[in-house]
């Protein structure tokens, strides 16, 4: 616990004075990005990689928590912390819905039944015209009110100060669905990730626990979509749509299954590919779609894992087997 | 939510018949898709995530075929060909490299796959929305039946929609290859030993997959017109179909087809504002009720 929050301490430290040195808003901007994105494809993984979950409508989240922050702001006058605390609660709440009909299901009903809910999200989104400004987004900016902090208020409507309010934020999510993990309770997740059957055997109520761990999922992909609401100033349809499910599933393919961390890599390529692809954008899906197809079918694995141990040459020799041969080797 | 228009429609036969027309319409093209999908779920253990895109790649084909060739039937031999053509080579090159792997892999690729067909139809036919007429043969009278009007493509679609699912039927209860396939889904490795060459027969249920796909495509482009994406628009339907039938079975995705149309139908004439919600709602009265979808098999 203490070496956790040593570490929670310095990330933070380093990250809050990269402004100083590195005065360039390119910079800032990646940070805080990764940060978002990484925030969103971890909270991701606390169902793929360690509960063993395959979800695709992740965004349904993601949406929720961007509205949530983004309405209450403009059009009430709650403050941050408050918002945020909403936030929390309308993800947990929705996450408790939707996780209730998806946990009852084997995988591959789950993998479809989330993407459905994602969608039905979506089209009460679009549908609630006067709410959530339909397929426009919720436009107009998004009031950035003082935090008071009980010795003095703080601006984060200043760009610097918006920085340091997204990495505290951010980093301390991180920090606490690590702590998560790490617990008996992630244990769990765990063991049901690598047999469900014989973790009920035990006596764990596995239904539980992914109904639990779909909520804490649900909960940090919303804050990961508050804190993009806060940094755009907007929210928008895009938030909740399938292309928005897939990018954390990406981050985490490239990031490797099972790390904790490898997903922000997994965020700050999908950054660096999206920076530079800006200008053609019409290759965007060819260039993400051919990563994605490379990636599945050579590493299966990620590349954080594909350094430790690599069986390159094996999958060489199967590949040809495989695409000429008539034999073994099938499933 | 209007139950008043709902039963007037239900008591006066023309409509009743009209809705039902709507209905059969809808299951058809919904059960060309599902089929494929159940089909390839059901053998080779993959949930084919781009299953609408080759759909999208085939309401393409079938704008091409149109435009270029004479002849509605020599197009319709043409798009099917290359449909399962493309299914083969699919297969052969990318889907097989997955098989037993975990399904967070699976859908990597097929997802890979669907942002790929996506770019590469933007690339060659542009983001707009191209519309096929309806071909000069069936551009005849509607067909009036007690009141009731039919348009002829409609019972067109009906027809090819039942045709087909009565060649699965048949194909797969009757023919040895039908069986070979469905036994294959149980034990491909005595199928091995009996000396039946399986990673053929999977291109082929895959190539399978890929055509039924395509033929929806080739039925649905009048109707629907072909644009960039609309494969996610269908995926999600079929997803719902499949879920409600029961994955890996073809008489639940006919079901689940039924089922999803008739919601469908019935929402245009009684609650239109909730016409984007229905078929979810009925998904999950379905799931309650049978987690496993009317026709599936519980698992553990």
């Amino acid at each position: 616990m203490k070496k956790k929050a040593a570490w929670t301490l310095l990330v933070l430290i380093i990250l809050c004075s990269v402004p100083l040195f590195i005065p360039s808003g390119f910079v800032m901007d990646m940070v805080i990005q990764v940060l978002i994105l990484g925030l969103f494809a971890v909270s991701l993984n606390i169902l793929i990689g360690y509960t063993g979950m395959v979800s695709f409508g992740h965004s349904a989240f993601y949406g929720i928590g961007a509205y949530t922050l983004g309405i209450l702001l403009q059009k009430t006058s709650f403050t941050i912390p408050m918002a945020l605390g909403a936030v929390v609660v309308f993800s947990a709440v929705a996450a408790l819905i939707i996780g209730f009909f998806c946990t009852r299901l084997a995988a591959i009903y789950f993998a479809m039944l989330t993407l459905a809910f994602s969608q039905v999200v979506y089209a009460i989104v679009t549908k609630l015209d006067s709410l959530t400004g339909g397929y426009q987004g919720l436009i107009g900016g998004i009031p950035k009110p003082k935090v008071n902090l009980g010795f003095a208020t703080w601006d984060i409507s200043l760009f610097s100060n918006l920085y340091i309010f997204t990495v505290i934020v951010a980093v301390i999510s991180l920090l606490l669905i690590k702590i998560i993990i790490d617990s008996p309770f992630g244990c769990i997740l765990k063991a049901i990730r690598e047999n469900p059957q014989r973790t009920s055997y035990v006596g764990i109520n596995a239904r539980r626990y992914q109904l639990i761990a779909f909520v804490f999922s649900g909960v940090f992909g919303g804050i990961a979509g508050a804190l993009m609401a806060f940094y755009v100033s907007g929210a928008y349809p895009d938030f909740i749509f399938w292309t928005t499910s897939a990018e954390p599933i990406f981050m985490i393919l490239i990031g490797g299954l099972n790390t904790f961390l490898g997903p922000m890599i997994g965020a700050l390529v999908l950054f660096l590919l999206t920076t530079n692809l800006k200008a053609h954008a019409e290759l965007w899906g060819l260039v993400l779609g051919g990563i994605l197809i490379c990636f599945t079918i050579i590493l299966k694995k990620g590349l954080t894992e594909f350094f430790y141990g690599s069986n390159l040459s094996r999958w060489l020799g199967n590949f040809s087997r495989s695409t000429f041969g008539k034999g073994q080797d099938v499933r | 939510m209007d139950l008043v228009a709902i039963i007037n429609c239900m008591m006066n036969p023309s409509s009743l018949i009209m809705l039902l027309v709507n209905t059969l319409k809808l299951t058809m093209l919904l059960f060309l898709l599902a089929s494929g999908l159940s089909l390839i779920f059901g053998t080779l253990e993959i949930l084919n995530f781009a299953h609408g895109s080759l759909y999208m790649i085939g309401s393409y084909l079938t704008y091409v075929a149109i435009k270029r060739m004479s002849g509605y039937a020599f197009a319709l031999v043409f798009v099917c060909l290359a449909m399962a053509i493309f299914g083969f080579l699919l297969e052969r090159l990318l889907v097989r490299r997955i098989y037993g792997a975990s399904l967070f892999y699976q859908l990597l690729l097929t997802y890979g796959l669907v942002l790929v067909l996506d770019d590469v139809v933007k690339l060659v036919w542009g983001s707009e929305y191209l519309t096929v007429e309806i071909p000069q043969i069936f551009q005849r009278k509607p067909i009036v039946f007690m009141g009731s009007v039919t348009p002829f493509y409609s019972a067109f679609t009906i027809v090819v929609g039942a045709v087909v699912a009565l060649f699965l039927w048949i194909f797969f209860t009757r023919t040895k290859l039908g069986k070979t396939i469905s036994a294959m889904s149980e034990d491909q490795e005595m199928l091995q030993a009996l000396g039946i060459n399986v990673p053929l027969l999977y291109s082929f249920v895959f190539a399978l997959g890929t055509c039924l796909a395509g033929l929806g495509g080739i039925l649905s482009v009048p109707l629907l017109s072909a644009y960039p994406g609309m494969g996610f628009s269908v995926i999600i339907y079929s997803f719902i179909v499949v879920v409600i039938g029961g994955l890996g079975d073809i008489r639940g995705a006919f079901v689940g087809a039924f089922l999803l149309g008739l919601v469908k139908s019935m929402a245009v004439i009684g609650f239109r504002d909730y016409e984007e919600l229905a078929p979810f709602a009925l998904m999950v009265i379905v799931l309650v009720l049978r987690p496993q979808g009317l026709f599936g098999i519980k698992h553990a």
